[in-house]
């Protein structure tokens, strides 16, 4: 490890201290700690959500993808993408005009019920600690890569660093320290771009016909079809990404950071242009990496692709450039996990604890102790699931994490906004089928069996054939919920005649 | 700050949202909102699923359409492309009707507070 790369790697770990020293002295109230008192402004949110966005998993993930798959690896950038225009036109601003601090308050503004909030807040926890275990476990990998230090010592950086930003600074620090990763972010990228366009006089077609050239697929590498080869599979996964993202409840969580429906909307605009921009460059830092690195080094480094950009980094900017994105790719993991913790925490404090078993009665001091003991819990929990977990493929847990998303929390978010029958049972009914299909089939799945040993979780022969069962889990997700609704007589046109006028309007009556 | 207060017998001082959900000015509101997300939603579900259909059944986006780039990744710019518009369409529609939302609650809501 050089002397350049422990500099940045300190700053960046100062510099988020603190952010989260002067974030703890303005979180006085548990709005401040789970939304930020709803004081973000939209550009500021829409760049936090942006960071939320922009995981280690789209950053080294997705230019890895490209630089080994070609075309197949952009597939992801186009979903992730698409997926913005699913939560702009139906989710954001209802969400926002229904919601106060959880996804469970949001449904709950319809129902006022247990069954209802517990089952929300259950698939909320089972989401955020399955996609934080594949976080931290791609975290300890990546940083044991990139600054050689041990798996363990790793994760154990990562899980308190993200333990004091949560407790300490809860949503302000988490925000802020989103927002400096995702600038960041966007330079280092900017600049790698800027230098591979250079390396090809700035001729984006000259681009492409040298990259037919430079990798062992040849003109395949420019071509679908590289890894996704069964068109079911393609299209369950493609699936997943545009649902799951509306569903995944750290994101839905962002919309609760601002005012109101206006800075909701704002906040997605100016995170829809970041992220289409992000992914745009991510196809030059792909190809850049095959074609400056080449796939042999960047297998060589790590099997998945990971460390294709920050080999490029080096490649083409030298040692310095290759410190700078190692801590932007250190930072993009801090930032993450602590937005992960948050909504985590959240659902066990605010839905489980305090409305459920104090019913809505807890003290103000009471609802802030229980959230940080919350947030503490489940940092501890998934930094000890996480060292545990180290040699096991975790890439079936980020397809779960999504799978669940789109199939569990999309049906009944959209029911609740748009279904005059819909009622507590098909709330209920909707969470549970898509939870539970999603887990069932993902653990049939080829992302759980293989017969080949080492390439997935067990060796065997998957029973389900697709790696994502979206297309399966969501269309049974909606089923479970209209089912459901349609088995119990309950249906209260009245209640959701004040949902529809609040969800559309952002009329809020003064509590 | 207690976001449970709500219950389904109307108390007094509580809007009446039937009331308001059945006038004329919130239905026309909704018709409007309906007529640009409804098929603007088709229309994006649509475009995104053809780019996987396309290159899962069939091949004919592989022809080269502007020098080594084939067709395949001009779809898929075209994606791009198809985001930023449709963002920029659903801030323009979205902000045209607040005016609408806000003559609402303040006609038929806020009038009938207090």
């Amino acid at each position: 490890m050089s002397a350049t790369v422990i500099v940045l790697f300190l700053a960046i770990v100062l510099l988020t201290l603190v952010i989260t020293y002067y974030a703890a002295k303005h979180t006085k109230t548990t709005g401040d700690f789970y939304t930020a008192g709803g004081g973000l402004s939209g550009l500021q949110n829409g760049i936090a959500i942006s960071g939320d966005y922009l995981s280690a998993a789209s950053f080294l993930g997705i230019a890895g993808a490209i630089a080994l798959n070609g075309f197949d690896g952009f597939f992801y950038s186009i979903g992730f993408l698409i997926a913005y225009l699913v939560v702009m036109f139906l989710v954001a601003e209802p969400l926002r005009n229904l919601g106060k601090y959880t996804l469970a308050d949001m449904i709950n503004s319809r129902f006022d019920a247990r069954k209802v909030r517990g089952s929300a807040a259950l698939s909320t926890i089972t989401i955020s600690i399955f996609y934080m275990i594949a976080q931290l476990v791609g975290a300890g990998a990546l940083i044991q890569l990139l600054f050689g230090i041990d798996y363990w010592i790793a994760v154990l950086i990562v899980g308190v660093m993200m333990t004091i930003y949560v407790l300490f600074g809860g949503m302000i620090a988490t925000s802020w320290v989103q927002i400096t990763k995702a600038v960041l972010l966007m330079v280092g990228m900017i600049v790698i771009s800027f230098l591979v366009l250079k390396e090809y006089n700035f001729n984006i077609g000259t681009m492409f016909s040298e990259v037919k050239h430079v990798t062992s697929h040849g003109a395949a590498y420019l071509e679908p079809g590289l890894k996704y080869t069964q068109p079911l599979s393609t299209i369950s996964l493609m699936l997943a990404l545009v649902l799951g993202t509306a569903g995944l409840p750290h994101i839905l969580m962002r919309f609760f950071t601002v005012r109101d429906a206006k800075s909701a909307r704002s906040s997605v605009v100016s995170a829809t242009w970041i992220i289409g921009i992000f992914y745009i460059l991510t196809l030059f830092l792909g190809f850049g990496a095959a074609a400056f690195v080449g796939d042999t080094k960047i297998i060589a480094a790590n099997p998945g692709g990971n460390m294709a950009a920050p080999l490029l980094a080096e490649a083409l900017g030298g040692e310095f450039l290759f410190a700078f994105i190692s801590a932007v790719a250190f930072a993009t993991i801090l930032a993450v996990v602590a937005g992960l913790v948050l909504s985590g925490a959240s659902a066990f404090a605010h839905d489980l604890y305090g409305e459920i078993f104090k019913k809505g009665q807890a003290t103000e001091k009471q609802q802030m102790l229980a959230a940080r003991y919350a947030a503490l819990g489940v940092s501890v929990l998934s930094i000890i699931l996480a060292l545990f977990t180290q040699y096991l493929n975790v890439a079936f847990l980020v397809s779960l994490a999504f799978c669940m998303a789109a199939s569990a929390n999309l049906p009944v978010i959209l029911y609740t906004i748009y279904w005059k029958r819909f009622n507590t049972s098909g709330a209920v009914t909707a969470i549970l089928t898509g939870l539970i299909s999603a887990l069932v089939f993902v653990s049939m799945s080829p992302s759980v069996w293989s017969p080949v040993e080492g390439a997935a979780l067990f060796v065997g022969n998957p029973i389900f054939p697709l790696d994502n069962p979206a297309l399966v889990s969501v269309p049974l997700g909606f089923l479970g919920g209209y089912v459901g609704t349609l088995l119990s007589k309950e249906s209260d046109p009245v209640r959701y005649a004040e949902v529809k006028v609040k969800a559309n309007t952002g009329y809020r009556e003064q509590a | 700050m207690n976001g449970e207060q709500l219950k389904t017998t109307l108390p007094a001082g509580k809007p009446d949202y039937v009331k308001v959900a059945q006038s004329s000015e919130f239905k026309d509101y909704m018709q409007k909102r309906k007529k640009f997300i409804v098929p603007y939603t088709i229309f994006f579900m649509v475009f995104y699923f053809l780019l996987p259909i396309c290159t899962s059944y069939t091949t004919f986006l592989n022809k080269p359409a502007i020098g080594d780039i084939s067709w395949v990744w001009l779809f898929a710019f075209a994606q791009f492309a198809m985001t930023f518009i449709l963002c920029i369409i659903y801030v323009k529609k979205a902000g045209a009707l607040d005016k609408q939302a806000d003559k609402i609650i303040k006609e038929q809501i806020g009038g009938g507070l207090q």
